[in-house]
């Protein structure tokens, strides 16, 4: 909204072994957008996030981060299966990284908690269910709840309505939406959901052979003559979803 | 950015508040000191015109305070950015939280008491259960010997056995050795160094060769059954079996029991060996008994008989640790808490068991004369 970067990529070179995944990929995010990434499976999507949350080395390049001090985690990550940890419950999952990286009293780290759970739309209860008794729609609220414990300026959700049925995903989709309205972060979003993309990306960045082919919001990517973003965009599945006509 | 947190009354009016500074995460210590400080007083308003940061949680501390005197506090002056923040934090946690009550410490001992005994039954029935379950799958397997899992129990035979042939021979050597050493040690005294042999030789054979190797069976392998079991329980790997019309029981517990069942009897006996030859490097080396004398004198001290009532016991025990190890994974939930909580009960519950058999079988050869 303030159109300056949150974060800036520039020729980052990630592998392993002979293999290179991401080829000198440039990509900017900007404040306050969400921006939704597409690829194939197998493509380097979840590479590159993984590089840039630093779970995965770097050949070279770049990767500045605005408005995050070095060594300070003021970012939350949502886990495509959500990551929870399964000795904890629900309310103590989202009060860990409160617990860890702010000194606050008992009462109001419940209280939070609970904010927090009560935000991604479950109730007081759900907090005392250990994650095995969660369903995959709750665990993912969860974990949502968790990445946005320490209202994080950044957040980095991989395939965040994977597995969740059309109308949990809209639901998600919703959620994102107004978390994102109220608490004004920045979203990193690897997605396969043509849905999403549509619903709530402000830009859709598309990553092929190694590097990010197209960028802009999803009209103008929609318009893009790279084969792979056409077999994307204009295949049997995204027609039906009314993609590409 | 870093603003510390201010909350101060108006001098006019002191029922109005000044917030001002970082309302946030990273100064919550500062901030509760100022609202516990500020609580309690009957609040009119709070001006929040000079905060320069807002997160959830300085929003929900305003919140609280805002909600804490007998009419609720308007906010007001609020940055147009923290309106929807503020907005959305007033709805939250309106619920009244659950009280869980104190509970009465000795009835929660009690209550404990009663849990445990409860679980000695279960795992009782549980136990009889697997045992029942193995033997109906075994008898599928007599009944069809071409469902068998050959290649299975071939390949588990060789992790629990094969693999473990070393480390049992090394411990049983040691064990023999240290047997050996002690009893020249103390029977030097009575003159009676060569009833060493008898001493090692009958011990090895009919007690501590097949109990060490099953112990250290029930440590090696009973908890990686137990860890491999409940892994695939927690995958739904086991529900997968079993809606695809298999039988979990025969397709993966059957063939580790029978590899376990078929192994453990080779290990002791590879470990009574290495625990002899232990025993006679002592006395060679410790007490100066040749090995030809040792050898000799092993001949007369033990029959068949003693070396039969240690090997018969090797089957049975392996059935234990098996059954138990497949009990206990099984009955693996979903975290890895519970996965590891099972594999320390699988060893714990094995060893226990083991030990109380060989009790069982010591008094029934001693009634049947053997």
């Amino acid at each position: 909204m303030t159109g300056s970067t949150a974060i800036h990529i520039r020729n980052l070179v990630v592998g392993f072994g002979n293999k290179t995944i991401l080829n000198h990929l440039n990509l900017d995010v900007r404040e306050g957008e969400i921006l939704g990434l597409v690829g194939a499976s197998g493509g380097g999507k979840s590479v590159l996030m993984r590089t840039l949350v630093g779970l995965l080395p770097r050949r070279g390049g770049q990767i500045d981060f605005a408005n995050v001090r070095k060594g300070e985690r003021s970012w939350g990550i949502l886990f495509q299966q959500g990551a929870l940890f399964s000795a904890l419950t629900a309310r103590q999952n989202v009060q860990f990284p409160l617990r860890e990286n702010a000194h606050l009293s008992p009462r109001l780290l419940d209280e939070i908690a609970d904010a927090k759970l009560e935000m991604v739309g479950l109730s007081r209860a759900d907090g005392d269910k250990f994650p095995s008794e969660l369903s995959g729609g709750m665990t993912k609220r969860v974990a949502l709840a968790r990445a946005l414990a320490l209202d994080p300026a950044l957040l980095f959700l991989d395939e965040p309505t994977s597995g969740l049925d059309p109308i949990a995903a809209g639901e998600f989709d919703a959620l994102i939406r107004t978390l994102h309205r109220t608490l004004r972060f920045t979203v990193f979003m690897v997605t396969h959901d043509l849905n999403s993309l549509q619903a709530i990306c402000d830009r859709v960045a598309a990553l092929a052979d190694g590097r990010i082919v197209t960028v802009g919001p999803l009209s103008s990517v929609l318009e893009s003559d790279h084969p792979w973003v056409k077999a994307y965009f204009h295949g049997a599945r995204a027609q039906t979803l009314g993609f590409g006509t | 950015m870093l603003n510390v947190p201010v909350l101060t009354a108006n001098e006019d009016d002191p029922r109005v508040l000044a917030a001002g500074g970082a309302w946030n995460v990273a100064n919550v210590e500062v901030l509760e000191r100022v609202c516990a400080r500020a609580a309690g007083a009957d609040i009119g308003a709070i001006d929040l015109s000079r905060v320069t940061a807002l997160d959830t949680v300085g929003a929900w501390l305003l919140e609280r305070l805002a909600r804490g005197g007998t009419t609720r506090a308007a906010l007001t002056g609020a940055d147009g950015a923290y309106g929807d923040l503020l907005d959305e934090v007033r709805g939250l946690n309106r619920s009244e939280p659950t009280d869980h009550g104190s509970v009465n410490p000795l009835l929660e001992k009690l209550d404990q008491l009663g849990r445990g005994s409860r679980r000695l039954v279960t795992d009782s029935a549980g136990f009889l259960h697997m045992l029942g379950a193995f033997s109906a799958a075994l008898f599928g397997v007599v009944k069809h010997p071409r469902s068998f899992r050959l290649t299975s129990t071939v390949y588990q035979l060789g992790r629990v056995g094969w693999q473990a042939v070393p480390i049992m021979a090394l411990i049983t050597f040691l064990i023999g050795a240290i047997i050996a050493q002690q009893g020249i040690f103390h029977f030097r005294r009575f003159g009676a160094e060569s009833y060493v042999v008898d001493m090692v030789g009958i011990l090895v054979l009919r007690e501590i060769g097949v109990l060490i190797v099953a112990i250290m069976v029930a440590g090696r392998s009973g908890s990686a059954y137990t860890a491999e079991i409940g892994a695939m329980k927690m995958r739904e790997e086991i529900d997968a079996l079993s809606t695809m019309g298999l039988d979990p029981i025969a397709v993966l517990i059957l063939p580790r029991v029978l590899a376990l069942v078929v192994a453990l009897p080779v290990l002791a006996f590879i470990g009574s060996l290495a625990a002899l030859y232990g025993g006679g490097l002592i006395a060679w080396l410790y007490g100066g008994m040749s090995p030809a004398i040792f050898i000799a004198r092993l001949h007369e001290a033990v029959s068949v008989t003693h070396f039969e009532v240690g090997i018969i016991k090797a089957p049975f025990m392996a059935l234990v640790i098996g059954l138990v190890a497949a009990m206990e994974g099984l009955s693996v939930k979903g975290s890895a808490e519970s996965l590891g909580q099972q594999t320390t009960a699988s060893v714990v519950k094995s060893i226990f068991l083991v030990i109380v058999l060989d009790g069982l079988f010591a008094v029934f050869f001693a009634s049947i004369g053997m």
